[in-house]
């Protein structure tokens, strides 16, 4: 045994430290993080302490070389930001999206939750069945999908016509252009990173441990609050992550959907960039929507590491 | 030579045996089907107050289906189940005055130890200082003290295993269940926790039922072991009723080992038989002898109940001729095969204690030796 970690300790410093495999396994996601994160963002951030100009790309200064680089510092500024933070648009942009995506987030926990459990209850040779119902949605187009529910949910669409043929309703819902509109196409779409995270930890969970509860005199209420809910509560926090952060920042869905009345910063962000040919404030609207999302990011990351596994 | 029967084993303890006394739980012709399978089939059994019960046997014999029956995990498809003379159909789990041991102690990962033995006590409501008194009672009892704030992952199997049996004590149950209560210990642990298990069943007066498949754990602590076979009792008696009085050959070869003999019955003279066989002839001492003259008959005999000697023995009978096939040194005993003379040329096996450390042991490899035994250690086996 000593022989031989010796051996292979001479061999490994033979050689250069950093052509070393387990280095290299290290590196590539770094490369990549570097390359297709780190690189894009700085660029994203150049642009932001840039000014807009009539130019091609509308927006200066530009580069000329090392024997300009003081003058391109220079002219760099936080002008953008500051009118972010000078406009309430903006502070009111990212508090809707904010509220729209944490209503969002609730709402498909609460339906996601018991779709789970139920999951996790059936038999075993129906689980693979019932998850693939679930990532079915998957199978076509985000897009076609929302537009799918333009049509549900437009004046004299086919909620409208389903609820009036059932005598509920005599005027129509008029939900189409609206924030209930948004949060019905947000709860629909993201159903499944709710449900899959919660039903493995569910799926996981000890059956024994309820049995247990049971004989411990819990009734079923309580054996549900003690014992299932505490259990699952790392899928939980995996789920509310994976649908709260990319609603946050949701363009299709409020667009389409949501109508003008709708406020989401998505929908901000395109406009400054494609109406409104304001690329720099538009990139300082996405490097503040960053910041926005890294927020969640870090609380999730403290829950998690408090949950021992 | 003086009879012995096995009837003057002393008992204090044997309320079974007494007409009067109340059963504390009744299986009543319960049956339990899982699809095709019959996991117990009309069993009747009664639990007496005080006593440590033991439903032995192999997997899948339908014990840990009988106790969960008990607890109210399983229902019974026919049958009843009282406790004190109540049925128990129909009441759900949490509302049965039992209480069960896992095999996996089940402890919940996400509360302290603390936290673990309180639970039961918070389903009753009880007041938060009575908690704490009963909690700390029962770490004192699994001499666990300062325990309390630990998590389950941060304990060692016997730790987990004290904690898991102190959340069952907590609610003072009427029957403790215990589902392979020493099944992940290993074996030091397991005799220390044996004995433990005993003194507090003594001590606190309660009555349990375990479930296990290790035949010596049930003999070393169960005042009455059942034997269990496909769902039904093979046998219910003291460990020694069971060991020496083995109701039939199923019961006789799962508890310890055994040699079996066959023989015809050649002659009965009250409770004296003998028998003819290919091995020679044989004389055994039955109280109760079932048999008709010219039966074919099973005899067991337990490996230490035969003697090995190099000479002939000088009795008439109960002796065969053989050669040492194998020795297998135990440590507290050896266990060595004889391979009997004769076409068949049956492997019996002889257990020989080792009572001084430095004797040399008097047999080798292929020696011829004698085997022989007492008219009393033959057991007929019926069935």
């Amino acid at each position: 045994m000593e022989a031989g970690t010796e051996t292979l300790d001479k061999r490994a410093r033979g050689r250069a430290s950093w052509l070393r495999p387990r280095w290299l396994v290290l590196a590539l996601p770094y490369a990549w993080l570097l390359a297709f994160f780190l690189l894009p963002f700085l660029i994203v951030l150049r642009i932001a302490l840039s000014d807009t100009a009539r130019a091609l790309p509308p927006y200066a200064p530009h580069w000329t070389g090392w024997a300009e680089a003081w003058n391109f510092l220079q002219a760099l500024d936080l002008e953008s930001f500051t009118t972010l933070f000078g406009d309430s648009l903006y502070l009111e942009a990212y508090l809707s999206s904010l509220r729209i995506a944490a209503t969002a987030t609730l709402i498909t926990l609460l339906i996601a939750f018991p779709l789970a459990y139920a999951m996790a209850s059936a038999p075993r040779r129906w689980q693979p069945a019932l998850l693939i119902l679930v990532i079915l949605p998957f199978w076509t187009s985000f897009l076609i999908r929302v537009y799918a529910w333009m049509a549900i949910l437009r004046p004299e669409g086919v909620l409208d016509a389903l609820l009036r043929g059932l005598g509920l309703i005599d005027e129509p819902l008029a939900l189409m252009n609206t924030e209930t509109a948004v949060l019905i196409g947000m709860v629909y779409s993201y159903l499944p990173f709710m449900v899959l995270p919660i039903y493995t930890t569910l799926e996981k969970l000890d059956r024994s441990l309820l049995e247990a509860a049971a004989d411990l005199g819990a009734t079923p209420f309580r054996r549900f609050v003690s014992i299932v809910i505490p259990l699952a509560r790392p899928g939980i926090y995996a789920g509310c992550f994976l649908v709260f952060v990319p609603a946050i920042g949701e363009f299709v869905i409020p667009d389409l959907l949501g109508g003008p009345e709708t406020l989401m910063i998505g929908k901000v962000l395109w406009t400054e960039f494609f109406s409104n040919r304001d690329w720099p404030l538009a990139s300082a609207v996405a490097i503040l929507l960053l910041l926005v999302l890294a927020v969640p990011l870090l609380v999730y990351q403290r829950f998690a590491r408090k949950e021992p596994a | 030579m003086a009879r012995k029967s096995l009837g003057n084993i002393r008992r204090a303890f044997a309320p079974w045996a007494d007409p009067a006394a109340t059963p504390l739980v009744q299986f009543e012709a319960v049956t339990r089907r899982f699809g095709d399978i019959t996991a117990v089939s009309d069993l009747t059994l009664a639990l007496y107050p005080g006593e440590f019960h033991a439903l032995l046997g192999p997997s899948g014999c339908g014990k840990t289906t009988l106790m969960r029956m008990l607890a109210g995990f399983e229902t019974p498809d026919s049958g009843r189940i009282l406790l004190e003379g109540q049925d128990l159909a129909g009441t759900p789990p949490h509302l049965r005055p039992t209480n069960m041991m896992f095999q996996s102690y089940a402890l919940f990962p996400h509360m302290s130890v603390f936290d673990n033995i309180a639970f039961g006590l918070r389903q009753q409501g009880l007041a938060r200082e009575a908690i704490a008194a009963r909690v700390a009672e029962m770490l004192a009892l699994v001499k666990l003290e300062g325990f309390a704030a630990r998590r389950p992952d941060q304990l060692s199997g016997g730790q987990k295993q004290r904690v898991a049996l102190a959340r069952a004590l907590a609610r003072r149950p009427k029957v403790l269940l215990l589902d392979e209560p020493l099944g992940a210990l290993d074996r030091k642990l397991r005799e220390e926790t044996q004995y433990e298990l005993m003194d507090l069943q003594a001590e606190l007066g309660l009555t349990f039922l375990m479930v296990t498949h290790d035949q010596d754990e049930a003999m070393a602590m169960a005042d009455r072991i059942s034997v269990m076979e496909r769902g039904r009792i093979a046998q219910v008696g003291a460990p020694e009723e069971i060991y020496e009085m083995p109701a039939n050959r199923y019961v006789a070869e799962f508890v310890g080992d055994i040699n079996v003999f066959e023989g015809i019955v050649e002659e009965i003279k009250g409770e004296i038989i003998a028998l003819g066989g290919p091995g020679g002839s044989m004389i055994l001492d039955d109280p109760n002898p079932t048999v008709d003259l010219g039966q074919k008959v099973n005899v067991a005999i337990r490996p230490e109940k035969l003697s090995i000697t190099l000479e002939e023995p000088p009795q008439p009978t109960n002796k065969v001729k053989g050669e040492i096939w194998d020795i297998g040194y135990l440590g507290d005993f050896t266990m060595v095969q004889v391979k009997l003379d004769g076409e068949a040329g049956q492997l019996v096996k002889v257990a020989l204690p080792n009572r001084s450390r430095r004797a040399e042991r008097p047999i080798a490899w292929e020696d011829r030796v004698w085997l022989s035994w007492d008219v009393e250690a033959g057991i007929l086996l019926r069935g």
